[in-house]
Protein backbone atom coordinates (compact mmCIF):
# COMPACT_ATOMS: atom_id res chain seq x y z
CA UNK A 1 0.00 0.00 0.00
CA UNK A 2 1.31 3.42 -0.84
CA UNK A 3 1.56 5.32 2.37
CA UNK A 4 -0.72 9.04 2.44
CA UNK A 5 1.69 11.53 2.14
CA UNK A 6 1.65 15.30 1.36
CA UNK A 7 4.20 15.61 -0.90
CA UNK A 8 5.38 13.87 -4.40
CA UNK A 9 9.37 13.26 -2.91
CA UNK A 10 8.27 10.80 -0.13
CA UNK A 11 6.20 8.44 -2.78
CA UNK A 12 9.35 8.99 -4.96
CA UNK A 13 11.23 7.84 -2.23
CA UNK A 14 9.10 4.82 -1.47
CA UNK A 15 8.98 3.84 -5.00
CA UNK A 16 12.52 3.61 -5.00
CA UNK A 17 12.46 1.50 -1.82
CA UNK A 18 9.82 -0.83 -3.28
CA UNK A 19 11.65 -1.23 -6.56
CA UNK A 20 14.91 -2.67 -4.73
CA UNK A 21 12.75 -4.63 -2.05
CA UNK A 22 10.91 -6.14 -5.25
CA UNK A 23 13.96 -7.69 -6.20
CA UNK A 24 15.79 -8.47 -2.97
CA UNK A 25 17.28 -11.48 -4.03
CA UNK A 26 19.45 -9.51 -6.56
CA UNK A 27 19.82 -6.20 -4.61
CA UNK A 28 20.11 -7.19 -1.18
CA UNK A 29 21.06 -11.06 -0.67
CA UNK A 30 23.05 -11.35 -3.51
CA UNK A 31 25.86 -8.72 -2.32
CA UNK A 32 25.69 -9.91 1.38
CA UNK A 33 26.84 -13.61 -0.27
CA UNK A 34 29.65 -11.76 -2.44
CA UNK A 35 30.91 -10.49 0.86
CA UNK A 36 30.51 -13.09 2.83
CA UNK A 37 32.96 -15.10 0.49
CA UNK A 38 35.34 -12.47 0.11
CA UNK A 39 35.46 -12.91 4.11
CA UNK A 40 35.83 -16.47 3.76
CA UNK A 41 38.81 -16.66 0.94
CA UNK A 42 41.14 -13.54 2.56
CA UNK A 43 41.05 -14.32 6.09
CA UNK A 44 41.39 -17.92 5.15
CA UNK A 45 44.47 -16.62 3.17
CA UNK A 46 45.58 -14.09 5.28
CA UNK A 47 44.81 -14.65 8.47
CA UNK A 48 48.05 -15.80 9.64
CA UNK A 49 49.94 -13.51 7.30
CA UNK A 50 49.01 -10.22 7.76
CA UNK A 51 49.29 -8.21 11.30
CA UNK A 52 47.43 -4.74 11.54
CA UNK A 53 47.66 -2.04 13.70
CA UNK A 54 50.47 -3.81 14.93
CA UNK A 55 49.06 -7.21 16.08
CA UNK A 56 46.11 -5.53 18.21
CA UNK A 57 43.58 -6.44 15.82
CA UNK A 58 43.08 -9.96 14.03
CA UNK A 59 42.84 -9.68 10.40
CA UNK A 60 39.52 -11.42 9.73
CA UNK A 61 38.19 -8.63 12.42
CA UNK A 62 40.16 -5.51 10.90
CA UNK A 63 38.66 -7.35 7.69
CA UNK A 64 34.66 -7.30 8.43
CA UNK A 65 33.72 -3.33 8.73
CA UNK A 66 36.26 -2.77 5.28
CA UNK A 67 33.82 -5.53 3.29
CA UNK A 68 30.83 -3.70 5.11
CA UNK A 69 31.48 -0.41 4.22
CA UNK A 70 32.99 -1.57 0.73
CA UNK A 71 29.27 -3.26 0.39
CA UNK A 72 27.30 -0.21 1.87
CA UNK A 73 29.32 2.18 -0.57
CA UNK A 74 28.67 -0.53 -4.03
CA UNK A 75 25.33 -0.96 -3.35
CA UNK A 76 24.51 2.82 -2.94
CA UNK A 77 26.02 3.88 -6.07
CA UNK A 78 24.00 0.73 -7.64
CA UNK A 79 20.80 1.72 -6.86
CA UNK A 80 20.30 5.16 -7.60
CA UNK A 81 22.55 4.81 -10.78
CA UNK A 82 20.78 1.98 -12.39
CA UNK A 83 17.28 2.83 -11.06
CA UNK A 84 17.94 6.47 -13.15
CA UNK A 85 19.82 4.74 -16.10
CA UNK A 86 16.86 2.42 -16.14
CA UNK A 87 14.33 4.61 -16.21
CA UNK A 88 16.20 6.75 -18.41
CA UNK A 89 16.59 4.23 -21.06
CA UNK A 90 12.66 2.22 -20.91
CA UNK A 91 11.25 6.08 -21.08
CA UNK A 92 9.81 6.02 -17.47
CA UNK A 93 10.98 8.66 -16.31
CA UNK A 94 8.83 10.84 -17.53
CA UNK A 95 6.91 9.69 -14.94
CA UNK A 96 9.16 11.57 -12.00
CA UNK A 97 9.63 14.79 -14.67
CA UNK A 98 5.62 15.43 -15.10
CA UNK A 99 4.82 16.21 -11.71
CA UNK A 100 5.83 18.88 -9.76
CA UNK A 101 8.81 17.78 -7.96
CA UNK A 102 12.01 20.25 -7.40
CA UNK A 103 15.45 19.26 -8.44
CA UNK A 104 15.44 18.67 -4.34
CA UNK A 105 12.57 16.53 -4.40
CA UNK A 106 14.55 14.16 -7.30
CA UNK A 107 17.69 14.02 -5.40
CA UNK A 108 16.68 13.67 -1.79
CA UNK A 109 14.28 10.56 -2.57
CA UNK A 110 16.86 9.20 -5.18
CA UNK A 111 19.96 9.70 -2.48
CA UNK A 112 18.24 8.82 0.11
CA UNK A 113 16.56 5.33 -1.66
CA UNK A 114 20.41 4.53 -2.44
CA UNK A 115 21.27 4.63 1.55
CA UNK A 116 18.68 3.00 2.57
CA UNK A 117 19.67 0.03 0.16
CA UNK A 118 23.44 0.71 1.03
CA UNK A 119 23.14 0.34 4.61
CA UNK A 120 20.03 -2.57 4.51
CA UNK A 121 23.44 -4.57 2.56
CA UNK A 122 25.89 -3.40 5.11
CA UNK A 123 23.59 -4.29 8.07
CA UNK A 124 23.39 -7.90 6.16
CA UNK A 125 26.79 -8.63 5.81
CA UNK A 126 27.39 -7.14 9.46
CA UNK A 127 25.35 -10.10 10.90
CA UNK A 128 26.69 -12.84 8.57
CA UNK A 129 30.15 -11.97 8.95
CA UNK A 130 30.01 -11.57 12.74
CA UNK A 131 29.00 -14.98 12.95
CA UNK A 132 32.58 -15.77 12.17
CA UNK A 133 34.02 -13.35 14.40
CA UNK A 134 32.31 -11.53 17.08
CA UNK A 135 33.26 -7.66 17.01
CA UNK A 136 32.47 -4.35 19.65
CA UNK A 137 32.05 -1.72 18.00
CA UNK A 138 33.54 0.92 20.55
CA UNK A 139 32.11 4.29 18.66
CA UNK A 140 29.06 3.37 17.05
CA UNK A 141 28.18 7.24 16.67
CA UNK A 142 31.66 7.14 14.59
CA UNK A 143 30.97 4.07 12.47
CA UNK A 144 27.52 5.44 11.63
CA UNK A 145 28.22 9.06 10.82
CA UNK A 146 30.71 7.11 8.08
CA UNK A 147 28.20 4.99 7.00
CA UNK A 148 25.82 7.78 6.39
CA UNK A 149 28.04 9.42 4.50
CA UNK A 150 29.52 7.20 2.70
CA UNK A 151 26.56 5.85 1.21
CA UNK A 152 25.24 9.75 0.69
CA UNK A 153 28.60 9.88 -1.09
CA UNK A 154 28.09 7.10 -3.60
CA UNK A 155 24.31 7.58 -3.91
CA UNK A 156 24.74 11.11 -5.06
CA UNK A 157 27.61 9.69 -7.72
CA UNK A 158 25.06 7.28 -8.92
CA UNK A 159 22.78 9.79 -9.60
CA UNK A 160 25.08 11.68 -11.52
CA UNK A 161 26.47 8.72 -13.49
CA UNK A 162 22.47 7.53 -14.28
CA UNK A 163 22.15 11.24 -15.59
CA UNK A 164 25.59 11.22 -17.51
CA UNK A 165 25.18 7.82 -19.20
CA UNK A 166 23.18 7.21 -22.10
CA UNK A 167 23.68 3.56 -22.09
CA UNK A 168 23.79 0.75 -19.48
CA UNK A 169 27.69 -0.24 -20.82
CA UNK A 170 28.36 3.62 -20.46
CA UNK A 171 27.24 3.12 -16.48
CA UNK A 172 29.37 -0.55 -16.26
CA UNK A 173 32.21 1.77 -17.35
CA UNK A 174 32.06 4.15 -14.71
CA UNK A 175 31.26 1.36 -12.65
CA UNK A 176 33.67 -0.87 -13.25
CA UNK A 177 36.96 1.97 -13.85
CA UNK A 178 35.98 4.28 -11.26
CA UNK A 179 33.53 2.93 -8.09
CA UNK A 180 35.68 -0.33 -8.57
CA UNK A 181 39.09 0.27 -8.27
CA UNK A 182 38.83 3.53 -5.55
CA UNK A 183 36.84 0.68 -3.40
CA UNK A 184 39.33 -2.27 -3.59
CA UNK A 185 42.22 0.29 -3.15
CA UNK A 186 40.99 1.97 -0.20
CA UNK A 187 42.12 -0.14 2.36
CA UNK A 188 39.60 -2.37 2.53
CA UNK A 189 41.67 -5.46 2.97
CA UNK A 190 44.56 -3.89 4.20
CA UNK A 191 45.98 -1.26 6.33
CA UNK A 192 48.08 1.52 4.27
CA UNK A 193 50.57 1.35 6.46
CA UNK A 194 51.36 -1.82 5.30
CA UNK A 195 52.08 -0.18 1.71
CA UNK A 196 55.42 1.53 0.56
CA UNK A 197 55.36 5.22 0.47
CA UNK A 198 54.72 6.41 -2.53
CA UNK A 199 51.32 3.73 -2.47
CA UNK A 200 50.64 5.23 0.93
CA UNK A 201 50.64 8.56 -0.68
CA UNK A 202 48.55 7.76 -3.45
CA UNK A 203 45.95 6.14 -1.10
CA UNK A 204 45.44 9.81 0.96
CA UNK A 205 44.19 11.21 -2.16
CA UNK A 206 41.28 8.53 -2.60
CA UNK A 207 38.26 9.75 -0.51
CA UNK A 208 37.12 6.17 -0.45
CA UNK A 209 39.93 5.07 1.77
CA UNK A 210 39.06 8.28 4.49
CA UNK A 211 35.30 6.59 4.36
CA UNK A 212 36.45 2.98 5.16
CA UNK A 213 39.06 3.94 7.67
CA UNK A 214 36.71 6.72 9.35
CA UNK A 215 34.40 3.72 9.80
CA UNK A 216 36.78 1.27 11.46
CA UNK A 217 37.80 3.67 13.44
CA UNK A 218 34.10 3.07 14.66
CA UNK A 219 34.91 -0.09 15.38
CA UNK A 220 38.32 -0.68 17.18
CA UNK A 221 38.60 2.95 17.84
CA UNK A 222 41.66 2.50 15.74
CA UNK A 223 42.71 4.43 12.19
CA UNK A 224 45.48 5.05 9.67
CA UNK A 225 44.24 8.76 9.93
CA UNK A 226 42.77 11.04 12.58
CA UNK A 227 38.57 10.13 12.27
CA UNK A 228 38.11 14.30 12.84
CA UNK A 229 40.29 14.93 9.83
CA UNK A 230 38.16 11.69 7.59
CA UNK A 231 35.02 13.05 8.68
CA UNK A 232 35.74 16.33 7.84
CA UNK A 233 37.40 15.49 4.10
CA UNK A 234 34.51 13.00 3.74
CA UNK A 235 31.64 15.55 4.80
CA UNK A 236 33.06 17.83 2.66
CA UNK A 237 32.78 15.57 0.00
CA UNK A 238 29.34 15.15 0.11
CA UNK A 239 28.01 18.70 0.58
CA UNK A 240 30.14 19.55 -2.76
CA UNK A 241 28.36 16.69 -4.53
CA UNK A 242 25.53 17.42 -3.15
CA UNK A 243 25.59 20.99 -4.48
CA UNK A 244 27.04 20.08 -7.94
CA UNK A 245 24.27 17.41 -8.59
CA UNK A 246 21.27 19.72 -7.40
CA UNK A 247 23.28 22.50 -9.87
CA UNK A 248 22.91 19.39 -12.94
CA UNK A 249 19.15 18.53 -11.67
CA UNK A 250 17.85 22.52 -11.89
CA UNK A 251 19.71 23.04 -15.34
CA UNK A 252 17.29 19.72 -16.67
CA UNK A 253 20.86 18.76 -18.32
CA UNK A 254 20.14 15.36 -20.30
CA UNK A 255 16.28 15.06 -18.61
CA UNK A 256 14.91 17.88 -19.74
CA UNK A 257 15.58 18.78 -23.69
CA UNK B 1 -11.07 34.45 -18.71
CA UNK B 2 -7.47 33.21 -17.92
CA UNK B 3 -7.45 30.72 -20.84
CA UNK B 4 -6.69 26.93 -19.94
CA UNK B 5 -3.29 26.92 -22.20
CA UNK B 6 -1.41 29.95 -23.54
CA UNK B 7 1.49 29.79 -25.89
CA UNK B 8 3.46 32.73 -27.06
CA UNK B 9 5.53 32.93 -29.93
CA UNK B 10 7.88 29.61 -29.17
CA UNK B 11 10.62 28.57 -31.10
CA UNK B 12 12.37 25.32 -30.30
CA UNK B 13 15.57 24.01 -32.42
CA UNK B 14 17.17 20.87 -32.45
CA UNK B 15 20.52 21.10 -33.81
CA UNK B 16 19.60 22.01 -37.84
CA UNK B 17 16.18 21.29 -37.25
CA UNK B 18 13.64 24.23 -36.23
CA UNK B 19 11.08 21.83 -34.45
CA UNK B 20 8.76 24.97 -33.66
CA UNK B 21 9.16 28.17 -35.47
CA UNK B 22 6.83 30.74 -33.01
CA UNK B 23 4.23 29.21 -32.47
CA UNK B 24 0.92 31.47 -30.66
CA UNK B 25 -1.93 29.55 -29.40
CA UNK B 26 -4.62 30.03 -27.13
CA UNK B 27 -6.53 27.39 -25.82
CA UNK B 28 -10.01 27.83 -23.43
CA UNK B 29 -10.96 26.23 -20.21
CA UNK B 30 -13.36 23.47 -21.33
CA UNK B 31 -12.61 23.23 -24.73
CA UNK B 32 -11.78 19.81 -26.62
CA UNK B 33 -8.84 21.17 -28.61
CA UNK B 34 -7.34 19.23 -31.46
CA UNK B 35 -4.13 19.06 -32.41
CA UNK B 36 -3.31 17.89 -35.91
CA UNK B 37 -0.26 17.35 -38.05
CA UNK B 38 2.02 15.07 -40.35
CA UNK B 39 5.09 13.60 -38.60
CA UNK B 40 7.62 15.91 -37.27
CA UNK B 41 5.35 19.01 -37.35
CA UNK B 42 6.24 19.74 -33.82
CA UNK B 43 3.04 18.90 -32.10
CA UNK B 44 5.32 16.78 -29.79
CA UNK B 45 7.89 19.58 -29.16
CA UNK B 46 5.01 22.10 -28.06
CA UNK B 47 3.53 19.24 -25.97
CA UNK B 48 6.78 18.53 -24.51
CA UNK B 49 7.71 22.63 -23.59
CA UNK B 50 3.85 22.77 -22.63
CA UNK B 51 4.39 19.71 -19.74
CA UNK B 52 8.53 21.29 -18.71
CA UNK B 53 9.75 18.04 -20.42
CA UNK B 54 11.26 20.46 -23.50
CA UNK B 55 13.08 23.78 -22.84
CA UNK B 56 12.15 26.34 -25.41
CA UNK B 57 14.72 28.65 -26.70
CA UNK B 58 12.32 31.88 -26.44
CA UNK B 59 9.08 32.41 -26.04
CA UNK B 60 6.36 31.80 -23.10
CA UNK B 61 4.14 28.68 -22.02
CA UNK B 62 1.15 29.05 -19.54
CA UNK B 63 -1.06 26.67 -18.15
CA UNK B 64 -4.33 28.38 -16.26
CA UNK B 65 -2.40 31.55 -16.05
CA UNK B 66 0.82 29.59 -14.42
CA UNK B 67 4.12 29.63 -16.79
CA UNK B 68 5.66 26.58 -17.22
CA UNK B 69 9.73 27.52 -15.72
CA UNK B 70 8.45 30.15 -13.52
CA UNK B 71 5.85 28.57 -11.55
CA UNK B 72 6.14 25.08 -12.30
CA UNK B 73 5.01 23.45 -9.53
CA UNK B 74 1.63 24.64 -10.55
CA UNK B 75 1.42 24.52 -13.67
CA UNK B 76 2.23 20.98 -13.70
CA UNK B 77 -0.57 19.76 -11.01
CA UNK B 78 -2.72 21.81 -13.62
CA UNK B 79 -1.78 19.57 -16.64
CA UNK B 80 -1.87 16.02 -16.68
CA UNK B 81 -0.01 14.54 -20.29
CA UNK B 82 -0.63 10.95 -21.66
CA UNK B 83 2.90 10.54 -23.63
CA UNK B 84 2.77 9.38 -27.10
CA UNK B 85 5.57 6.57 -26.48
CA UNK B 86 4.56 3.21 -24.41
CA UNK B 87 6.04 3.38 -21.52
CA UNK B 88 5.75 1.71 -18.07
CA UNK B 89 7.94 1.01 -15.19
CA UNK B 90 7.78 -3.29 -15.17
CA UNK B 91 8.27 -2.88 -11.59
CA UNK B 92 4.92 -2.41 -10.10
CA UNK B 93 1.17 -3.49 -11.18
CA UNK B 94 -1.48 -0.99 -12.88
CA UNK B 95 -2.74 -0.25 -9.70
CA UNK B 96 0.69 0.30 -8.03
CA UNK B 97 1.54 2.73 -11.21
CA UNK B 98 -1.81 4.74 -10.51
CA UNK B 99 -0.91 4.97 -6.60
CA UNK B 100 2.68 6.42 -6.91
CA UNK B 101 1.68 8.51 -9.70
CA UNK B 102 -0.77 10.29 -7.50
CA UNK B 103 1.37 10.24 -4.78
CA UNK B 104 4.11 12.43 -6.67
CA UNK B 105 1.47 15.13 -6.90
CA UNK B 106 1.03 14.98 -2.90
CA UNK B 107 -2.37 12.99 -3.36
CA UNK B 108 -3.33 10.42 -0.97
CA UNK B 109 -6.13 8.46 -0.17
CA UNK B 110 -7.53 8.50 -3.72
CA UNK B 111 -8.46 4.80 -3.72
CA UNK B 112 -11.76 5.91 -5.11
CA UNK B 113 -10.88 7.11 -8.19
CA UNK B 114 -8.56 5.50 -9.01
CA UNK B 115 -10.94 2.57 -9.03
CA UNK B 116 -13.40 4.68 -11.09
CA UNK B 117 -9.97 5.39 -13.67
CA UNK B 118 -9.45 1.34 -13.30
CA UNK B 119 -13.22 1.03 -14.34
CA UNK B 120 -13.57 3.69 -17.24
CA UNK B 121 -10.67 1.97 -18.67
CA UNK B 122 -11.91 -1.30 -18.56
CA UNK B 123 -8.69 -2.31 -16.14
CA UNK B 124 -10.67 -3.54 -13.22
CA UNK B 125 -9.78 -7.25 -13.43
CA UNK B 126 -6.09 -6.35 -14.37
CA UNK B 127 -5.37 -3.53 -11.94
CA UNK B 128 -2.96 -6.01 -9.65
CA UNK B 129 -1.64 -7.56 -12.72
CA UNK B 130 2.43 -6.45 -13.30
CA UNK B 131 2.78 -4.20 -16.02
CA UNK B 132 5.27 -6.36 -18.50
CA UNK B 133 1.51 -8.76 -18.59
CA UNK B 134 -0.80 -6.10 -19.67
CA UNK B 135 -1.23 -6.35 -23.61
CA UNK B 136 -0.02 -3.05 -25.36
CA UNK B 137 -3.72 -1.42 -25.44
CA UNK B 138 -3.83 -1.84 -21.93
CA UNK B 139 -0.78 -0.17 -21.22
CA UNK B 140 -1.63 2.46 -23.30
CA UNK B 141 -4.80 2.58 -21.04
CA UNK B 142 -2.50 2.92 -17.83
CA UNK B 143 -1.28 5.65 -19.51
CA UNK B 144 -4.67 7.36 -20.15
CA UNK B 145 -4.83 6.73 -16.34
CA UNK B 146 -1.62 7.91 -15.02
CA UNK B 147 -2.99 11.30 -16.20
CA UNK B 148 -6.06 11.35 -14.83
CA UNK B 149 -5.03 10.25 -11.36
CA UNK B 150 -4.37 14.19 -9.68
CA UNK B 151 -7.80 14.97 -11.38
CA UNK B 152 -5.94 17.90 -13.81
CA UNK B 153 -8.39 20.86 -15.41
CA UNK B 154 -5.96 20.29 -18.35
CA UNK B 155 -5.70 16.88 -20.29
CA UNK B 156 -3.08 16.54 -23.10
CA UNK B 157 -3.72 13.15 -24.94
CA UNK B 158 -0.78 12.64 -27.28
CA UNK B 159 -1.90 9.79 -29.41
CA UNK B 160 -4.26 8.14 -26.72
CA UNK B 161 -5.78 5.90 -29.12
CA UNK B 162 -2.80 4.39 -30.90
CA UNK B 163 -2.93 0.21 -30.64
CA UNK B 164 -6.24 0.42 -28.91
CA UNK B 165 -8.67 -1.60 -30.36
CA UNK B 166 -12.29 -0.04 -31.57
CA UNK B 167 -14.29 -1.00 -28.89
CA UNK B 168 -11.93 -0.05 -26.03
CA UNK B 169 -11.33 3.28 -28.34
CA UNK B 170 -15.08 4.14 -27.95
CA UNK B 171 -14.92 3.41 -24.08
CA UNK B 172 -12.15 5.48 -23.95
CA UNK B 173 -13.54 8.58 -25.69
CA UNK B 174 -16.74 8.05 -23.81
CA UNK B 175 -14.81 8.49 -20.77
CA UNK B 176 -12.91 11.65 -22.22
CA UNK B 177 -16.16 13.00 -23.78
CA UNK B 178 -17.73 13.03 -19.34
CA UNK B 179 -14.31 14.53 -18.12
CA UNK B 180 -14.91 17.37 -20.74
CA UNK B 181 -18.59 17.65 -19.98
CA UNK B 182 -17.28 17.96 -16.26
CA UNK B 183 -15.19 21.37 -17.58
CA UNK B 184 -12.05 19.14 -18.13
CA UNK B 185 -10.16 20.87 -20.76
CA UNK B 186 -8.82 18.88 -23.61
CA UNK B 187 -5.94 18.64 -26.18
CA UNK B 188 -5.88 15.85 -28.52
CA UNK B 189 -3.27 15.17 -30.99
CA UNK B 190 -4.35 11.97 -33.07
CA UNK B 191 -3.93 10.51 -36.86
CA UNK B 192 -7.41 9.37 -36.60
CA UNK B 193 -8.75 12.25 -37.88
CA UNK B 194 -12.36 10.82 -37.63
CA UNK B 195 -11.74 11.25 -34.07
CA UNK B 196 -10.71 15.09 -34.11
CA UNK B 197 -13.48 15.64 -36.45
CA UNK B 198 -16.32 13.83 -34.17
CA UNK B 199 -14.55 14.98 -30.55
CA UNK B 200 -12.68 18.48 -31.15
CA UNK B 201 -14.63 21.95 -31.42
CA UNK B 202 -11.54 23.80 -32.81
CA UNK B 203 -8.72 22.75 -34.59
CA UNK B 204 -4.67 24.04 -34.97
CA UNK B 205 -2.60 22.26 -37.72
CA UNK B 206 1.14 22.72 -37.39
CA UNK B 207 3.28 21.45 -40.14
CA UNK B 208 7.40 22.28 -39.89
CA UNK B 209 7.22 23.90 -36.09
CA UNK B 210 4.29 27.01 -37.73
CA UNK B 211 0.71 26.70 -37.00
CA UNK B 212 -0.88 26.55 -40.99
CA UNK B 213 -4.68 26.67 -39.99
CA UNK B 214 -6.76 27.55 -36.63
CA UNK B 215 -10.24 27.45 -36.33
CA UNK B 216 -13.91 25.95 -35.29
CA UNK B 217 -13.77 22.17 -36.90
CA UNK B 218 -16.70 23.12 -38.36
CA UNK B 219 -15.60 26.54 -39.92
CA UNK B 220 -12.36 24.46 -41.20
CA UNK B 221 -14.76 21.90 -43.12
CA UNK B 222 -17.02 24.69 -44.54
CA UNK B 223 -14.59 26.86 -45.51
CA UNK B 224 -11.90 24.12 -46.94
CA UNK B 225 -13.85 21.19 -48.07
CA UNK B 226 -16.70 21.45 -50.39
CA UNK B 227 -17.22 18.30 -52.53
CA UNK B 228 -15.51 15.48 -54.00
CA UNK B 229 -17.86 13.53 -56.77
CA UNK B 230 -17.08 10.38 -58.12
CA UNK B 231 -17.12 9.85 -61.56
CA UNK B 232 -16.94 7.18 -64.20
CA UNK B 233 -17.24 7.96 -67.66
CA UNK B 234 -15.21 7.44 -71.14
CA UNK B 235 -13.30 10.56 -70.48
CA UNK B 236 -13.88 14.17 -69.33
CA UNK B 237 -13.78 17.48 -71.00
CA UNK B 238 -10.90 19.47 -71.17
CA UNK B 239 -11.58 22.55 -68.58
CA UNK B 240 -12.19 20.29 -65.77
CA UNK B 241 -8.88 18.09 -66.06
CA UNK B 242 -7.16 20.71 -63.50
CA UNK B 243 -10.00 19.87 -60.41
CA UNK B 244 -9.25 15.71 -60.90
CA UNK B 245 -7.67 14.40 -57.43
CA UNK B 246 -7.18 11.71 -58.60
CA UNK B 247 -7.60 8.56 -61.69
CA UNK B 248 -8.36 5.24 -61.63
CA UNK B 249 -8.92 4.10 -65.17
CA UNK B 250 -12.32 5.81 -66.24
CA UNK B 251 -13.07 6.69 -62.79
CA UNK B 252 -12.16 10.35 -61.71
CA UNK B 253 -12.58 11.91 -58.03
CA UNK B 254 -12.98 15.36 -58.20
CA UNK B 255 -13.25 18.65 -55.81
CA UNK B 256 -16.05 20.72 -56.16
CA UNK B 257 -16.42 24.15 -54.34
CA UNK B 258 -19.86 23.54 -53.43
CA UNK B 259 -23.83 21.56 -55.35
CA UNK B 260 -24.06 24.70 -57.67
CA UNK B 261 -20.82 23.44 -59.82
CA UNK B 262 -22.21 20.09 -59.96
CA UNK B 263 -24.78 21.18 -62.38
CA UNK B 264 -21.78 23.36 -64.53
CA UNK B 265 -19.98 19.80 -64.65
CA UNK B 266 -22.96 17.98 -65.34
CA UNK B 267 -23.69 20.31 -68.54
CA UNK B 268 -20.08 20.49 -69.78
CA UNK B 269 -20.32 16.51 -70.03
CA UNK B 270 -23.72 16.30 -71.12
CA UNK B 271 -22.79 19.43 -74.14
CA UNK B 272 -19.98 17.08 -75.07
CA UNK B 273 -22.19 13.81 -75.56
CA UNK B 274 -20.21 12.08 -72.72
CA UNK B 275 -22.59 9.35 -70.88
CA UNK B 276 -22.07 9.12 -67.15
CA UNK B 277 -21.29 5.57 -65.83
CA UNK B 278 -21.76 5.87 -62.00
CA UNK B 279 -21.62 9.11 -60.09
CA UNK B 280 -21.70 9.47 -56.19
CA UNK B 281 -20.82 12.90 -54.12
CA UNK B 282 -19.55 13.01 -50.82
CA UNK B 283 -19.41 15.96 -48.65
CA UNK B 284 -15.18 16.69 -47.56
CA UNK B 285 -14.35 15.17 -44.06
CA UNK B 286 -11.60 16.15 -42.22
CA UNK B 287 -9.10 13.62 -43.85
CA UNK B 288 -9.25 15.75 -47.06
CA UNK B 289 -9.29 19.37 -45.44
CA UNK B 290 -5.93 18.13 -43.63
CA UNK B 291 -4.82 17.43 -46.66
CA UNK B 292 -5.35 20.64 -48.66
CA UNK B 293 -3.96 22.59 -46.08
CA UNK B 294 -0.50 20.74 -46.17
CA UNK B 295 -0.52 20.86 -49.73
CA UNK B 296 -1.47 24.72 -49.70
CA UNK B 297 1.43 24.97 -46.63
CA UNK B 298 4.19 22.74 -48.89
Amino acid sequence: MVPALGSGWLTLLYKELLRFWKVSFQTILAPVLTALLYLLIFSHVLESHVSVFDGRVRYTAFLIPGLVMMSVLQNSFANSSSSLIQSKITGNLIFVLLPPLSPLNVFSAYVLGAMVRGIVVGLGVLLVTLWFEPLKVEHPLWAIAFALLGSGILGTLGLIAGIVADKFDQLAAFQNFLIMPLTFLSGVFYSIHTLPPFWQTLSRFNPFFYMIDGFRYGFFGLSDVAPEASLAFVAGCCAALGALTLWILKSGYKLRH
Amino acid sequence: MIPAVEIVDVARRFGSVQALAGVDLTVEPGEFFGLLGPNGAGKTTLISILAGLTRADRGAARVLGHDVVSDYRMSRRMLGVVPQELVFDPFFTARETLKIQAGYFGIRDNDDWIDEILHHLDLTERADANMRALSGGMKRRVLVGQALVHKPPVIVLDEPTAGVDVELRQNLWAFIRKLNRDGHTIILTTHYLEEAEALCSRIAMLKAGKIVALDTTQNLLSSFAGLTVRLTAERLPEQWHARVQRREENTYLLSLADYAELETLLEALRSQGIAIGELSLHEADLEQVFLRIMKRAA
